[in-house]
């Protein structure tokens, strides 16, 4: 296998490095720093061959548990790619940068928005829980601070009030969650990812992507759902 | 067991903080720890192959290590290796001054030179934030930056110098160089920092 056996060179290293340190990184920058890497280390740069280069770094990273993933957003379907962790048995990533504190409001945050109907949980609800944190209680202005830093290094996203998990934690904490909450986290039907964000089926419950959503039912008359063969009820915007 | 120091060593560095051989024995090495010379040969190995990263003792008495970065560094990047491009930016104007002024300065000295770039202590920088805690603790404690008392001063008064972290990272060439280029000048001109740099490579 002609991948197996490539060699890491600076280009590929100087990419890890950076993608290490951005956390996550958005597909077109991904394939820019690509090029940027293989001219600054004078390495030849096989045009949209990032797929390529990712692997080869990928079998050195491996005996390490460690990975470069790609995920999909969930609100649009871009890709974008995170360096994960393949040995989690906790949110050992977030350890290093947060309090136990601040970790256990995250965790509690997390809880709210996996088990919720629609993937969010309100900034009133997460509040609330400040005020019954086994480690110490929290004030809202600082939970109010602590959920800032969390929109900051890209592990919630707000909208309208409401917070998610942001397509960096999904791509990162994807494995712990489906092993710590698999009787409550979803699947998408269409492409079996975790989805914290879904439409889910009226009927008999199966849960969808938005932008599986949108794939599958593009250039279809009828949008009925694929398990059930019932009508789909929710809009797809 | 290599991989898991690997690992260990990465969290830490991701953060700067200089990594005890006490910390990496107690976290990791547990019930191995005859083979702990081994291990840490392999895992800086490792982080070099596939890291662009070094495993540097930066206090053999304490036995103190850092994460440098290997990746020959292009033109103008000096330090940059995260997104905190400003931060190094300060940084490298730092260690550039206290480098022309013979490698050791005040630190009233140093606040006088970083006024006339309009960064005050006392004063919310909207890039930087609080710069006293940026020069006085973080870049002290990420050894960049070395602080020493003065004796015989009241109120007691700091000098500063280059960290380990800093001569490992750049060198006082490519400081200089750096110095040049924002001068129009010759890095030649400064005749006495010319040589000291040359030598020190």
């Amino acid at each position: 296998n002609a991948v197996m056996a490539a060699q890491m060179t600076d280009a590929h290293r100087r990419f890890l490095q950076v993608l290490m340190s951005n956390g996550i990184t958005e597909g077109s920058e991904a394939r820019k720093l690509h090029q940027h890497c293989c001219e600054t280390d004078k390495v030849y740069y096989a045009q949209d061959k990032l797929d390529d280069f990712i692997s080869t770094i990928n079998s050195h990273l491996q005996p390490l548990f460690m990975q470069i993933r790609k995920g999909l957003s969930e609100d649009d379907g871009t890709a974008h790619y995170a360096v994960v962790n393949l040995a989690e048995t906790e949110v050992t990533k977030m350890a290093s940068d947060y309090t136990e504190i601040e970790l256990e409001l995250f965790r509690k945050t997390m809880d709210l928005i996996i088990v919720s109907e629609n993937g969010f949980a309100s900034s009133t609800d997460i509040l609330n829980l400040a005020d019954q944190l086994k480690t110490k209680k929290m004030k809202k202005k600082e939970a109010e601070q602590v959920l800032k830093g969390f929109v900051e290094d890209k592990w919630l996203s707000e909208k309208n009030g409401e917070y998610t998990l942001h397509t960096r934690c999904i791509i990162e904490m994807e494995q712990y969650i489906l092993s710590n909450y698999q009787d409550v986290a979803r699947k998408c039907n269409i492409c079996h990812s975790l989805a914290i964000q879904s439409q889910v089926c009226e009927s008999c419950g199966i849960g969808m992507h938005l932008p599986c959503v949108r794939k599958y039912f593009r250039g279809q008359t009828e949008r009925r759902c694929p398990k059930c063969n019932e009508f789909w009820s929710c809009d797809t915007p | 067991q290599v991989s898991e120091l690997v690992q260990f060593l990465l969290v830490k560095d991701q953060k700067k903080i200089p990594i005890k051989r006490a910390d990496m024995l107690k976290n990791i090495i547990r019930e191995y720890r005859d083979a702990y010379s081994e291990i840490v040969k392999r895992a800086d190995r490792t982080l070099q192959a596939v890291f662009g990263l070094q495993l540097v003792e930066i206090d053999t008495k304490r036995h103190i290590y850092i994460l440098i970065n290997n990746l020959p560094r292009p033109e103008g990047q000096h330090l940059c290796r995260d997104k905190e491009k400003e931060k190094m930016g300060l940084l490298l104007v730092i260690l550039s001054f206290i480098f022309m002024k013979g490698n050791s300065v005040k630190d009233s000295a140093l606040w006088e030179f970083l006024h006339l770039l309009r960064v005050y202590p006392g004063k919310q920088h909207s890039v930087f934030g609080d710069v006293r805690k940026l020069v006085t603790e973080e870049f002290v404690r990420q050894k960049y930056l070395e602080t020493t008392a003065i004796p015989l001063t009241d109120p007691p008064e700091f000098k500063y110098q280059w960290g380990p972290r800093a001569e490992k990272e750049t060198s006082k060439k490519d400081v200089l160089n750096f110095v040049a280029k924002m001068q129009s000048k010759d890095p030649t001109f400064w005749a006495s920092q010319y040589s000291e740099a040359e030598a020190n490579k």
